[in-house]
Parts: C-alpha cells; sequence; structure tokens
C-alpha cells in the first residue's frame, strides 16, 4: 500500500512542478514589474510546497528546515522589491 | 526515489497524508495558473493566495500526519511554517498592492484616487 502514497507523492510533485511553470511564464511575460515580483512571489511559495512533499517522499527533516528558510528568506526578499517599487530605495 | 523508507505506516495515515499532499498541490497548481491566465494585474493578485493559504494548510498537515505517525509522536514543527506564510503573505500582498496603485497612479491611469477613502 505505500505504492499508492508513492504515487501520489509523485502525482503531487508534478503538479507544484507544473505550478512552478506558470510561475515562471508570469515572470517572464509579466508587462509590469509588479506583475514580476508577485510571480516571484508565488514561485517561491511553490517551491516551499515542494521541499515539504520531498521531505515526505525521502522521509527526512533536513527538507523540513529548507522549507523553512525558503519561506523566510523569500518573505524578505519579495517584501524588499514591493518597497523598491514603492520608493525607489529599500531602506530610507 | 530508490532510497523511499518502506516503513510499516498504517493504512489511514498513507491515505490521509496523500490526500492531503495531493489537495494542497491542486490548490497551488489552480493558484499559479490562475496567474497566467487571469487578464489584469488588479484580478491577478488575487490567485496566488489559493496556493499560500489552503496549499500551505493541506501540504503541512500531511506532513504532520505523516512525521506523527512514523516517528511516534506529534510532529508539530511544521505547522511553524503554516503559522508563518498565515503572518507574512499578507504582508507582501498589501506591500505590493500600494506599489502598483502608487505606480498605476503615477502613468496616470484609471485607478481609484488616495483622498477617495477620506472625505
Amino acid at each position: 500500500m505505500t505504492l499508492v502514497l508513492l504515487w501520489a507523492l509523485k502525482f503531487a510533485l508534478l503538479l507544484l512542478a507544473v505550478a512552478m511553470l506558470c510561475a515562471v511564464t508570469r515572470l517572464l511575460i509579466g508587462p509590469t514589474a509588479q506583475d514580476r515580483v508577485m510571480a516571484l512571489d508565488c514561485l517561491y511559495i511553490n517551491g516551499m510546497l515542494m521541499m515539504l512533499v520531498l521531505g515526505i517522499v525521502y522521509a527526512s527533516n533536513v527538507y523540513f528546515e529548507a522549507a523553512m528558510l525558503i519561506s523566510l528568506f523569500g518573505f524578505v526578499g519579495s517584501t524588499a522589491l514591493a518597497k523598491f517599487l514603492l520608493r525607489g530605495e529599500v531602506i530610507e | 526515489m530508490n532510497d523511499f523508507i518502506m516503513g510499516p505506516l498504517p493504512l489511514w495515515a498513507e491515505i490521509l497524508t496523500a490526500v492531503f499532499a495531493v489537495v494542497g498541490a491542486a490548490f497551488a497548481a489552480i493558484g499559479s495558473f490562475g496567474l497566467v491566465r487571469l487578464p489584469t494585474f488588479f484580478s491577478r493578485i488575487h490567485a496566488p493566495t489559493l496556493g499560500a493559504t489552503v496549499g500551505v494548510w493541506c501540504t503541512t498537515i500531511a506532513t504532520i500526519v505523516y512525521f506523527s505517525v512514523q516517528g511516534g509522536n506529534l510532529f508539530l514543527h511544521a505547522s511553524l511554517i503554516a503559522l508563518f506564510v498565515a503572518l507574512t503573505a499578507p504582508v507582501t500582498t498589501i506591500f505590493l498592492m500600494r506599489a502598483a496603485l502608487f505606480r498605476e497612479r503615477q502613468k496616470g491611469s484609471d485607478v481609484p484616487s488616495p483622498d477617495r477613502a477620506r472625505p
């Protein structure tokens, strides 16, 4: 019955890869700068979810810490970019 | 995926993990697809929040169920990620929305003016 779980997790990984491809598409074709920042925000959340699913697949806790680091630095990065779009500089 | 550990997990835990992982990934995929498909920026900004709320929560529940049953004790560290994303995703969205409104006003587009809220 473990095979069912393995295939479900593989399907989840496939769906997350499709989601990341959609985000990269918007990152490349986005007409304005705020579109690209929003696509980056979506991309790091999808990557973090992929890390969590990979942690279940390999039954390892290291991926969990990687997911936490991705969520931390992703938040800092997209907030800094949004602040840059708003003011023209990050730290006033 | 050769080193997938064939642990003696009970059936209900495997089914619960599989369902929550697939549902979370499906919500993230739907949200990202909306990011590509919707026409304007102000409608597009709604789509990724689907992945940031339901997607993150479902995947976190799958992780908690799997590692709790496998390890034998409650693995609640994973809920930290969901809590952190629930706190930070609205902050990023608000900043981005303000930046987008500011830039659209500078371009002279038809967006609400800043003093409409306070008469």
